[in-house]
């Protein structure tokens, strides 16, 4: 029986993802749940296991083939044997730099053997590129958009037929060519297209920046409460709940404690309309080798801190993996960014839309601080809360963050609610 | 214990070979050579560097440079006010220098395996199978033992041996192939060549200059048949008139007799029969794929009619995975042809878009004058219908020539009637091989006759008569 392998439903806020790279060629036996090829959307890396075992017997999408949800991919046939080897057909390199290779060699005459690989590598057509060789030619430099641009090149000569008198002026010595050419060169540029997850985050950062008005408000945390309740209470809690407790339970839990009192925080604007959220769904920002992203605490206002902190250990291995879902990234109500563990002392975060604020947190360091007129040494963490002043007052805003800080200087206030 | 496995595995380290396996070890594979014994030092060490380095290109080189310098002060120092008396000439010390080339280059490849972590696997490579995607090399060694190791890809590199002559047995003391024939104790006093191709010119050159009389015995009716027909013409001309080589075309060879005083070689030529009688022989009559051994049928490997390993034009064979470059597979037998499938290979299976140009590989014929060309000769432009100009001007134009007491020969250059591009150069002269590069980067630039024309050429030098003839392609030579 033919069963027929399709994109699984992305989400509604994904439309095209991009087949990455086939793990299986025609002719190979798969099993099922066999990861049959890895998909990139904007968001994540997904792993589109096999529906069934059989063989692989058609590939209707190759690599690097855009897609939509739904669509046929492939086919197997559940009752087909595997070829032998010596039919498979060739590596998915190969036929791409075979597909690659007929572009190639239509490439206009004067295109040099190192213009025509990079032109073949990016799979463009020379006539898609402007020449700067002379009589038009594609260059190496021209495929790979490290041209120098005419601008720094030393003025050209001038243009009248008959060439002008020696002036004082032409005798003076020419602007240094070769000493441009020396530094350009010194200094290599290498041209990548963005991934697919780095284009939308980029398009996304600016829809961000251009759409909502954003302001950032500082405050500054004590984070001794914390530190030595963590101190006192890490290794029974670690032998307790079989994780460590961290910093970002004490973040999320103060947030949500802030969110709950100025509920316009949790909000987000959709059209004209104001959009009150009974729930806190709060990302949290993690690296991963493809990029940020920011997978989704749900419902964190339920969770207890050690539940917290084995949501977050669960995101930080996900995402290194690869294996962050589309739906654990989708939604959330509210972020926090921890720019800390890089080392940063402060930032002004970008918000996630349609969410209205995000809560930037950072390295906590000893700082000199007054209290009581006298001054003090305290490990201090600067927090940033940029939120849409669209909706969000500057009152809203500065209390919820003070909020926040209150909570972490006193933890007890976030078992008492206050 | 569990099986050695590479990412790449490379059959042959002959130019080919090895060029492919350090290319890949740059591009980060782990990569592994195997190499027989058949080019072994006196010691019993694997030699890289295959026919080319140990028996071909480079000593080859090596001799004829001896015997030009015997042939100098033989003839050319006379004019130049140089008297010599007394000439002699030491075969042996002129082979223990060839020697000492060799074993520099060869151990030169050795350090490069060591700088680029190649892995070198002495014994011969042959198929054994393939699991899990994983192809299995069987590696046999001098005394028979053996090891299987497992590669991802493997690259065929095992390039060619010299074609056999029913009823003449080599002995490469005798009757020699290209071995023997760079490996004589003393000069011949007559030496038979049959095949006037390549090797039996450049090696039937050297004997001559160094006091041999050479007689060379071909079965195709026409002289130089791959090359311009005016660049065999001239060569036929200053081979046989100037230097004395007797060549005898369109002969059919009707027995070899090896007696107590040499060899007796009974052939036809027209209607004629005759016969011919030397002390030593060169059996030149062209290259053949070297697929023995290889295990070719366990795979599945497909050999072609000719006996090449069939590939497409990436060097991609019909098995997955597994690649063949060079000699062993279609195309010109030429080392630089080879390196650069390696290369090419090497960086597919990178996943980049390796490519080699057959269009604008260089030829080269060592005798003296050099031959060399690149592109189409005269007679394909006129098969293919393509409308050209030529361009020709002989060296004796040129001072550099003359200064150098050799201006024999000439450039042509044909280009496009049309569009001017150049479509083939053809060189025959001094230093031909040298010249050849600037051809070859204007035909892969897709230059026209006109952009060789308006390149400043250095004065004075050959490289100026390259020059006059793109301007005479436009009958606007300057010095001609």
């Amino acid at each position: 029986m033919l069963i027929e392998v399709k994109v699984p439903q992305l989400s509604e806020s994904v439309a095209e993802a991009t087949l990455v790279s086939w793990h299986k060629n025609v002719g190979d036996a798969v099993a099922r749940d066999e990861n049959l090829i890895d998909i990139e959307t904007d968001k994540v890396v997904l792993e589109l296991p096999a529906p069934a075992a059989g063989v692989l017997v058609e590939v209707v999408k190759g690599n690097g083939d855009t897609v939509v949800s739904g669509e046929l991919i492939a086919r197997i046939d559940t009752e087909a044997k595997a070829t032998a080897s010596a039919a498979a057909p060739a590596p998915a390199t190969k036929a791409e730099a075979k597909a690659a290779m007929v572009k190639a060699a239509a490439a206009p005459s004067g295109t040099g053997p190192a213009a025509r690989k990079a032109l073949a590598e990016k799979g463009i057509d020379a006539t898609a590129v402007q020449g700067s060789g002379p009589g038009g030619r594609v260059t190496k430099a021209d495929v790979l958009g490290t041209a120098i641009p005419a601008a720094a090149k030393p003025a050209a000569p001038t243009q009248s037929a008959v060439p002008p008198a020696p002036t004082f002026a032409a005798a003076l010595p020419q602007p240094p060519a070769v000493n441009t050419d020396a530094i350009l060169a010194d200094r290599p540029e290498q041209r990548v297209p963005m991934s697919r997850l780095r284009a939308r985050v980029a398009e996304r950062l600016i829809q961000s920046q251009s759409q909502n008005a954003i302001l950032t408000t500082f405050n500054e945390v004590n984070m001794a409460p914390v530190m030595e309740l963590r101190k006192k209470y890490q290794d029974k809690f670690e032998k307790e709940h079989g994780v460590k407790l961290g910093f970002m339970s004490f973040f999320v839990k103060a947030a949500v404690a802030a969110l709950k009192k100025f509920p316009v925080l949790n909000a987000s604007v959709d059209g004209s309309d104001i959009v009150y959220h009974g729930y806190f769904d709060i990302g949290i920002a993690v690296g991963s080798p493809r990029g940020l992203v920011v997978p989704i605490i749900r419902d964190a206002d339920q969770l207890s801190l050690a539940q917290i902190e084995k949501k977050i250990a669960e995101f930080g291995q996900k995402a290194k993996d690869g294996k962050i879902s589309i739906e654990e990234l989708t939604g959330g109500t509210f972020s926090i960014s921890n720019g800390g563990v890089f080392g940063s002392m402060l930032s002004t975060p970008i918000i996630n839309p349609p969410q209205s604020a995000i809560l930037g947190i950072h390295a906590t360091k000893d700082r000199p601080v007054v209290e009581n007129g006298q001054i003090v040494i305290r490990p201090i963490n600067y927090l940033a809360m940029s939120y849409d002043h669209r909706i969000i007052d500057g009152r809203e805003a500065v209390l919820g963050l003070v909020t926040m800080k209150e909570a972490l200087e006193d933890p007890a206030r976030l078992l008492l609610d206050i | 214990m569990a099986n050695k496995q590479f990412d790449v595995v490379v059959i042959g380290g002959g130019p080919g070979g090895y060029v492919a396996a350090i290319r890949a070890a740059q591009l980060g594979y782990a990569v592994a050579c195997i190499e027989s014994d058949a080019y072994a030092d006196p010691k019993g060490e694997v030699r890289l560097g295959g026919t080319c380095l140990n028996v071909g290109c480079i000593p080859s080189k090596a001799l004829l440079r001896s015997s030009e310098l015997y042939e100098e002060a033989d003839h050319a120092f006379e004019m130049h006010g140089i008297s010599v008396s007394d000439l002699k000439i030491d075969v042996v010390a002129m082979m223990r220098r060839k020697d000492n080339i060799v074993t520099q280059l060869t151990g030169g490849i050795r350090g490069l395996f060591k700088k680029n972590k190649v892995t070198l696997l002495p014994g011969r490579g042959s198929f054994a199978g393939r699991e899990n995607e994983l192809w299995q090399i069987k590696v046999t060694g001098k005394e028979g033992a053996s090891e299987v190791v497992e590669a991802l890809h493997v690259i065929v590199a095992t390039g060619s041996l010299p074609r056999q002559l029913p009823g003449i047995p080599v002995d490469n003391e005798t009757i020699c192939d290209n071995v023997g024939a760079l490996a004589l104790g003393a000069v011949p006093k007559r030496l038979g060549v049959i095949g006037a191709g390549v090797i039996g010119l450049e090696l039937g050159s050297v004997w001559k200059r160094l006091g041999a009389e050479v007689t060379v015995l071909e079965a195709m009716p026409d002289f130089l048949a791959a090359a311009d027909p005016a660049i065999a013409k001239e060569a036929r001309k200053i081979l046989t008139q100037k230097q004395g080589l007797k060549i005898n075309l369109g002969v059919k060879i009707t027995g070899v007799k090896q007696g107590k005083k040499g060899i007796t070689i009974d052939y036809e030529m027209g209607d004629e029969v005759l016969k011919l009688e030397c002390d030593k022989l060169i059996v030149s009559v062209g290259r053949v794929p070297s697929t023995q051994g290889l295990n070719t049928e366990a795979v599945g490997l497909k050999i072609d009619g000719r006996g090449c390993v069939e590939v497409d034009e990436h060097c991609l064979t019909n098995l997955e995975n597994v690649w063949a470059i060079g000699d062993v597979v279609r195309g010109p037998m030429l080392a630089h042809k080879a390196s650069e499938e390696g290369v090419m290979v090497a960086e597919l299976i990178a996943g980049q878009a390796g490519h080699v140009n057959y269009d604008a590989i260089p030829w080269v014929i060592y005798t003296h004058p050099e031959i060399a060309w690149v592109g189409k000769t005269e007679t394909q432009l006129k098969n293919d219908g393509i409308e050209y100009r030529a361009g020709q001007v002989p060296f004796l134009a040129n001072g550099r020539a003359l200064g150098q007491g050799d201006a024999s020969g000439f450039v042509k250059i044909l280009a496009c009637a049309q569009t001017d591009r150049v479509l083939g150069v053809h060189i025959i002269g001094a230093n031909a091989s040298e010249l050849i590069a600037e051809a070859v980067t204007a035909i892969e630039f897709g230059a026209s006759s006109e952009d060789i024309a308006r390149i400043c050429h250095a004065h004075p030098t050959l490289s100026e008569v390259m020059h006059e003839a793109a301007l005479a392609v436009d009958k606007r030579a300057l010095h001609f």
